[in-house]
């Protein structure tokens, strides 16, 4: 009796949870609303589902709750019934896998127009290469990373000359234009989820990965890494900023290509990575933790 | 199709397999300690997964403790944070979970159910028990080594699980790996015993198809975990040799901190295949069980048969197939060819049809039943809708797209908890108040009972369905602390509290649940023989508690299925596998007609 009380009650209740809480995704800025569609569908389907086989239990346990002198009824099977349901779940999957497939198809069909950005991953911080003048990212190689070269590029490739390098600061992105990310990492697993762009993927050492997205309003928006990638893990974030056309290249020449930055980094005392990196160099065995970055607080500024 | 249910025969086949002679312990030490017995063996790994399962439990009062009230615990480091869920993570689904259904259930209730007098090969059988134990005893010594426990997460995805940056590279993860092979090497000890004890020793007139369907969950779950397991076994002696002798099998180039390793030309992703291959058939390797021990809780504490039991063999059999070709469901953003997730989405969802089919038999069955509503039947009915919640958001997860922003999400923490967290646990919580007085010859208390069911069901519900909206949100998982992130708004922190909250009572109540089970061993009220009134070979044995051999002089004979329940005709309404058609009682007013099912 209770419990057929709170079975309506927890049903009910979450139905309202969804309703009316304030927690909710946050508000999209890329082309990728199909996902959120494709979502909507799946919860209707679903909830239409949990609601009712809630609220027939509860009937169950209230209607045929064990009295004095009743008896349960005999009935070993009912082919009839079991295949109905059979074809309606079935119905009910194929509506939320189709159209699942079909943005899946999107998702990984990058259009020709795309621009080409690189997004490069280390413990823990994330950095960006853009391909500059001539629109090729050079080639790049782990072997080659160096407190000099900290991207690991090819100095002998002629694309990767005018890179344009943004070693721990923010990315900016023009506004409207579709941009197919590569994503690379020299040391281990990462992962480059800006939610907002509703995109994510895995950066593993060894192999190129990508996404693709079209950034559909400006705004300051911050990324995290969604892969478990050490201790450091949780402070791994960087900012995406999305700028009108004019901002983006005003900003976008005030950045240094790969050339330029080798030249500054055999004269003075290097990048602030490489400045990261050699610390680590000059520690002691144990003090293998002496790279995180100090906690949440003082982290943030 | 003579052995198909619920008929039933007068003739049966002459026994294929000799009655056997059992070894008979002589000393305490072999009786007890050294035991062969199923039932000893079986309260050995219940007893060593309960207790390892709590110390799970208490390192997740921790994590919720900094998620809940972040920059208060001096003493929970980022790196601790990051051992805190790896070891939960792991000793809940495979020292827990997967050594209480296999070892403790499966132990018990194969050759009773079955109507056998122990597993076939006893001394096999015992030797798992210690190998388990061994690999929980190794695990346990990883806390104490220096540097700590192992903080590569539960799936100890390299190269961050042997490199500088996780935390117990030195020697936790070593001691994680070869737990992990031991606990394999045990486990495969007593799954051919599982396996090969159903095939070969069930009792006259047991067909396959006369089973209950917790021996049918038990058994495919066991053939399962002995194909899955060897994919973890490989993965894990292969990153040992990575992580000893310095191989390259997962790990490519790496500059670590400004420092050029030894490595090179390796795969981190052949690994995720490896764990994956292993890892979601676990999931139904915890699963199947729990189906098939909820559908006999159902069915007794309902009066009635398990509704469409043919179906549901089958749909157990299905699953069990279709769990080999769904693992790279949790890879769709590993950075594998993207190709893949057209076929491993496909295959996800169609695993749902025979799953729904599952839960419509349950709710089928509580129609038109008569439903106790004993302790039993209430952690049962729970399952259901947890279970139902947690499945549904897994096709959520399961259609590749919709994955893509709520992968490593609290949305997945909240999906796995419900699913393969609080549904397991409400089954075998479920189950030990239905075999407790058969394990005990006692009862367990009534009132401590209720108390702990409410609050584990409403707690449980209370602490992840709400926690599926963070993920909605962005909230990311394993992360020692949030901070303050652009898109994470401050309510988020108060869910967090509330949830924290929550997760310590319910916690608590599980305090009460232990007491219970001791206290009842010695002051719980005496449990009459069959006290369910339940048709299935477990409860028809000479003594209960069961004695050593189990039936005495005389093996029981099969004539009907498990669930000859309020069988029109019948003066009772239950009839024992074991009882004879011409012992059938019949009702008043029946004696013309006969009872229907001993008629046909
Ligand atoms: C009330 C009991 C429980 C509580 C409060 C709890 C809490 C948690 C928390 C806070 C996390 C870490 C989330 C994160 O930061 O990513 C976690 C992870 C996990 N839990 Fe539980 N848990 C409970 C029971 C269980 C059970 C019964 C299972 C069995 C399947 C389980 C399996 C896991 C797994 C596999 C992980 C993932 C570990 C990883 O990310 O490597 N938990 N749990
Ligand atoms: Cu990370
Ligand atoms: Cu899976």
């Amino acid at each position: 009796m209770i419990l057929a009380f709170v079975l309506v009650v927890l049903v009910v209740g979450s139905v309202i949870f969804h309703l009316l809480s304030p927690w909710w995704w946050t508000p999209i800025a890329s082309n990728w609303d199909y996902i959120d569609h494709t979502i909507t569908i799946t919860f209707w389907i679903t909830g239409v589902v949990f609601v009712a086989i809630g609220l027939f239990m509860a009937y169950c346990v209230f209607r045929f709750r064990h009295q004095e002198g009743t008896r349960a009824a005999y009935e070993p099977e009912n082919k009839r019934l079991e295949w109905w349901l059979t074809v309606v779940t079935t119905l009910g999957v194929a509506g939320m896998l189709t159209p699942g497939l079909f943005v899946w198809n999107q998702f990984i069909t990058v259009p020709k127009e795309a621009d080409v950005i690189e997004v490069m991953a280390q413990q823990w911080q994330f950095s960006f290469r853009l391909p500059g003048k001539d629109g090729v990212l050079g080639t790049s190689d782990t072997g080659n990373v160096s407190s000099e070269n900290p991207f690991g590029l090819n100095p002998n490739d002629p694309n990767g000359q005018d890179d344009v390098l943004i070693e721990a600061q923010d990315l900016h992105l023009p506004l409207n234009r579709p941009v197919k990310v590569l994503l690379r990492s020299v040391d281990t697993l990462h992962n480059f989820y800006v939610p907002q762009f509703r995109a994510k993927m895995d950066m593993v050492p060894g192999m190129v990965t990508y996404f693709w997205f079209t950034p559909t309003r400006t705004g300051t928006f911050e990324s995290i890494c969604a892969e478990l990638c050490g201790t450091g893990h949780y402070t791994m974030r960087a900012v995406v900023v999305v700028d009108e056309d004019s901002a983006y290249q005003t900003w976008l020449q005030e950045q240094s290509t790969f050339k330029q930055a080798l030249a500054k980094n055999r004269n003075s005392t290097g990048s602030k990575l490489s400045l990261a990196l050699s610390k680590r160099q000059t520690g002691s065995a144990d003090s293998v933790y002496g790279v995180i970055p100090p906690k949440r607080n003082s982290l943030r500024n | 199709m003579t052995d198909v249910t619920p008929e039933t025969t007068s003739y049966l086949a002459p026994a294929e397999v000799e009655d056997v002679e059992l070894y008979h312990p002589k000393s305490f030490v072999t009786k007890y300690i050294w035991s062969q017995d199923a039932k000893v063996i079986a309260i050995q790994y219940a007893v060593t997964a309960i207790a390892i399962g709590l110390v799970a439990l208490v390192l997740s009062w921790m994590m919720r403790l900094q998620l809940g009230f972040p920059d208060t615990f001096s003493f929970i480091s980022p790196e601790a944070y990051l051992q805190l869920i790896t070891m939960h993570g792991m000793i809940m689904v495979i020292y827990l979970l997967t050594a209480l259904f296999l070892g403790g259930f499966g132990n018990y209730l194969i050759p009773l159910m079955v109507g056998a007098r122990d597993m076939v090969f006893p001394y096999v059988n015992m030797l798992s028990y210690w190998v388990y134990l061994l690999a929980v005893l190794v695990l346990v010594a990883s806390f104490f080594v220096p540097g700590g426990s192992t903080g590569a997460g539960w799936t100890l995805y390299p190269p961050q699980a042997i490199l500088a940056g996780t935390p117990g590279q030195s020697y936790g993860i070593i001691l994680m790996l070869a737990s992990l092979a031991l606990f394999i090497i045990g486990f495969t000890m007593g799954g051919l015993n599982y396996v090969v004890t159903v095939l070969q020793a069930r009792t006259r007139g047991m067909t396959l198809m006369r089973m209950p369907l917790t021996v049918w969950g038990i058994f495919v779950a066991t053939i399962l975990a002995l194909l899955a397991f060897p994919a973890l076994f490989v993965g894990a002696v292969m990153m040992m040799f990575d992580r000893l002798l310095g191989t390259s099998f997962f790990m490519p180039q790496i500059v670590e901190f400004g420092e050029s390793l030894k490595y090179g030309g390796g795969s981190p992703i052949l690994f995720q295949h490896l764990f994956w291959f292993f890892g979601h058939p676990e999931v139904y390797i915890v699963a199947l069980p729990g189906f098939g021990i909820v559908s006999d809780l159902l069915s007794v504490h309902a009066r009635k048969n398990i509704f469409g039991y043919r179906m549901m063999v089958w749909a157990i059999v299905v699953i069990g197939g279709l769990s080999f070709v769904v693992w790279a469901h949790h890879m769709y953003v590993s950075g594998m060819n993207p190709y893949f997730g057209f076929f491993f989405a496909t295959s996800t969802l169609i695993i749902a049809v025979p799953t729904a089919i599952k839960v419509y038999n349950w709710v089928l069955t509580l129609w038109r039943g008569n439903i106790h509503l004993t302790l039993p039947m209430l952690f049962a009915i729970a399952f259901i809708i947890t279970f139902v919640n947690g499945g549904i958001t897994g096709l959520f997860l399961g259609n590749v797209v919709v994955d893509v922003p709520l992968s490593d999400t609290m949305f997945v923490v909240a999906h796995f908890h419900m699913v393969m967290g609080v549904a397991p646990i409400l089954v075998i919580f479920g189950a030990i108040y239905h075999w407790y007085p058969l394990m005990s010859g006692r009862m367990l208390n009534q009132a401590m009972g209720h108390f702990h069911f409410w609050v584990t069901f409403i707690g449980a519900y209370l602490i992840y369905f709400p926690m599926h909206y963070l993920g909605f949100i962005g909230v990311p998982r394993r992360y020692y602390a949030i901070g303050e992130t652009e898109f994470i708004p401050l309510s988020a922190a108060t869910l967090n509290e509330f949830i924290t909250v929550a997760a310590l009572i319910v916690g608590l109540a599980q305090v009460v649940f232990i007491f219970n089970l001791v206290w009842s061993l010695f002051k719980g009220e005496k449990s009459v023989k069959n006290p369910w009134r339940a048709t299935s070979l477990e409860w028809q044995t000479p003594q209960m508690p069961p004695a050593h051999g189990n039936w005495g002089k005389e093996l029981p004979v099969v004539y009907r299925w498990a669930y000859d329940y309020s069988v029109p005709g019948a003066a009772e309404d239950f009839l024992p596998q074991n009882l004879a058609p011409d012992q059938v009682a019949i009702a008043k007013g029946h004696e013309a007609s006969g009872v229907r099912a001993a008629a046909t």
